[in-house]
């Protein structure tokens, strides 16, 4: 598999990032290059192998569920870029 | 000279009153006042709050507190920007976090304040930990205190270097793919991967989490197992961490190797190795044979894929792990029209080159169309890469190792080449695919200009004893961690 012509300015967007023209460029030449080095894992037979997600093998890990310590309403909100009423303030979702 | 001294000697004398705590954090500050304009290792730092913690640990001190009950009382400890420190700036190296103060502690922090350390300071970084130079913090470079013009490695290039130029006594960083290890070879200073789950991660921003781990730079062997068996443990926090009891790892340090069998991965000691640290490592090896331990050739015969495995997993995470930060809970934010304006203007504005170019490339290779070609194919390398070490974790009791390729590169030198960059993770990021532990150890100098050059043993999960036992008798049969960075003047 050739390494794809990698759509910069939809990924960005799929990632809500907004970038310059010349950074869209710039990250497709470069990518470009990545992406052809990332190719050589075609040269592997991997029809065999179960995939890995996660190097410890803990599954259903739970804790009792019991009231603990958090963090209180004027505390998550200090680092606010807006907010107000004791809520986060964002820009208009529905008209 | 206090700030000079390693954990286990400010901690003696710390015990027999000849110095205080508050005599060793001013020493800790008066050396980052003297050389800390060179090196740039520190964002920020609060001395006031420092003095006061290290006159607490005095009053402890006082009252009969000892050692054995807070094994860092009075020993100041520096911090990573990725790291939560309640009531402190945390930035990661990112403009995004604006001025962001952390609510709570992370675990590791609320470990080390009941341990007794005065913690104090943000050590710099490559933004959200990408980057293997530091070059890629929004804050202004680090500079390596061997050669000023050089890198000092990164991600954690801050903590590498605050604790080789003896700005703190100990550090915090963190490794996903080498970012503790690389910069403490390229630094000159030990610097310890423990096993992923075997440090919380509650506290720490992530980037790939299922890669990332708090571990400690120190001046010596002992000092990082020192540090690991405070920071170590099981949190209900964080449900990755492994539920092991945490041993007493400085027990094990005993110099004594005979019986252990080391492994020599052979690719590992082929093209692209920078002579010196080929012909460093080599002599470290010779050294371990006649501290008594048996040298093995083995094979880690999928080596040449972690860098493509991991370059997939670890931008995929990133680019989910990074959507948190879109202006609306905290940092600083660009307005738009709509939210979705709004979003992306904030994360144009406040993510640096080489975070938005893994957003883009984690995005890619996880949009629809590429998963199976691209995320689904590195995890199953991946299962591979792991299978290598497992192997051979079977006749060899840890693996020897360079730490990178080269000595310390040129500042600028890599920054226009993202490849580049990547690679010289090489003999890094396997640690972290296989959920390893590793350290590196200084193994010695390139002779002109002169820069240090790093050891790395790597351990099966769980084996940080036997890491640390050969580091440490490696590291008393030699005198390269006891030379001193020119910087110091």
């Amino acid at each position: 598999m050739a390494a794809p012509d990698i759509d910069v300015k939809y990924v960005a967007h799929l990632a809500r990032l907004h970038l310059t023209p010349e950074e869209e460029q710039k990250f497709s030449a470069q990518l470009g290059q990545v992406l052809t080095y990332i190719d050589k894992l075609n040269e592997l037979d991997v029809s065999q192998v179960e995939p890995m997600a996660h190097a410890v093998p803990l599954v259903n890990v739970t804790r009792p569920d019991a009231l603990r310590p958090g963090l209180t309403n004027e505390d998550a909100l200090r680092n606010a870029p807006a907010a107000a009423g004791g809520l986060f303030v964002v820009p208009k979702i529905v008209e | 000279m206090i700030h000079r001294l390693t954990i286990s000697e400010l901690t003696t004398k710390l015990a027999r009153r000849e110095v205080s705590a508050r005599e060793a954090t001013q020493a800790c500050l008066d050396q980052i006042a003297r050389v800390d304009g060179r090196l740039h290792a520190f964002l920020s730092h609060h001395a006031a709050d420092a003095l006061a913690q290290a006159e607490a640990a005095d009053a402890a001190l006082q009252a009969g507190v000892t050692h054995a009950q807070k094994p860092l009382l009075g020993v100041p400890v520096a911090v990573k920007d990725v790291i939560a420190v309640k009531g402190q700036p945390l930035n990661c190296g990112s403009k995004i976090l604006g001025h962001y103060v952390s609510p709570f502690d992370a675990t590791v922090i609320e470990k080390l304040k009941d341990a007794g350390a005065v913690v104090f300071g943000r050590l710099n970084m490559d933004e959200f930990a990408m980057g293997s130079s530091t070059e890629n913090s929004a804050f202004g470079v680090t500079h390596n205190p061997w050669d000023l013009t050089r890198a000092p490695g990164g991600s954690s290039g801050g903590s590498a270097v605050a604790v080789a130029a003896d700005e703190c006594i100990a550090s915090l960083g963190s490794d996903t793919g080498g970012s503790i290890r690389l910069p403490a070879a390229l630094s000159g200073c030990v610097g310890l991967k423990p096993t992923y789950g075997r440090v919380s991660r509650y506290g720490l921003v992530a980037y790939a989490s299922s890669l990332d781990q708090i571990g400690p730079f120190g001046k010596t062997v002992r000092d990082a197992a020192l540090m690991l068996g405070v920071i170590g443990g099981h949190d209900p926090r964080d449900s990755t961490s492994v539920p092991q009891p945490v041993p007493d790892y400085a027990a094990t340090l005993d110099g004594n190797l005979r019986g252990l069998k080391l492994g020599l991965p052979k690719e590992y000691f082929v093209g692209g190795l920078d002579p010196e640290v080929k012909r460093a490592v080599e002599a470290a090896v010779k050294t371990l044979q006649e501290l008594g331990a048996e040298l093995v050739e083995i094979s880690l015969p999928h080596s040449d894929y972690a860098i493509a495995s991991y370059y997939i997993i670890a931008t995929a995470e990133a680019s989910a792990n990074l959507a948190r930060f879109d202006g609306v809970r905290y940092g600083a934010r660009v307005d738009g029209a709509d939210p979705i304006e709004m979003y992306g203007r904030t994360r144009g504005a406040g993510f640096g080159p080489e975070v938005k170019r893994r957003i883009v490339l984690g995005t890619y290779v996880l949009s629809s169309g590429y998963y199976d070609a691209y995320y689904l194919r590195a995890q199953k390398v991946r299962t591979l890469i792991r299978q290598d070490f497992l192997r051979a974790f079977e006749t060899v009791d840890a693996i020897v190792t360079p730490t990178s390729p080269t000595a310390a590169f040129k500042i600028g030198e890599k920054a226009d080449d993202p490849l580049q960059m990547y690679l010289i993770d090489i003999f890094t990021v396997p640690c972290n695919l296989a959920g390893l532990c590793g350290i590196s150890v200084p193994c010695g100098f390139t002779a002109s200009p002169k820069l240090p050059i790093g050891l790395q043993i790597l351990g099966k999960p769980l084996g940080e004893p036997a890491v640390l036992k050969v580091a440490h008798a490696y590291e008393q049969a030699t005198a390269w961690h006891k030379q001193k960075p020119p910087v110091d003047g």
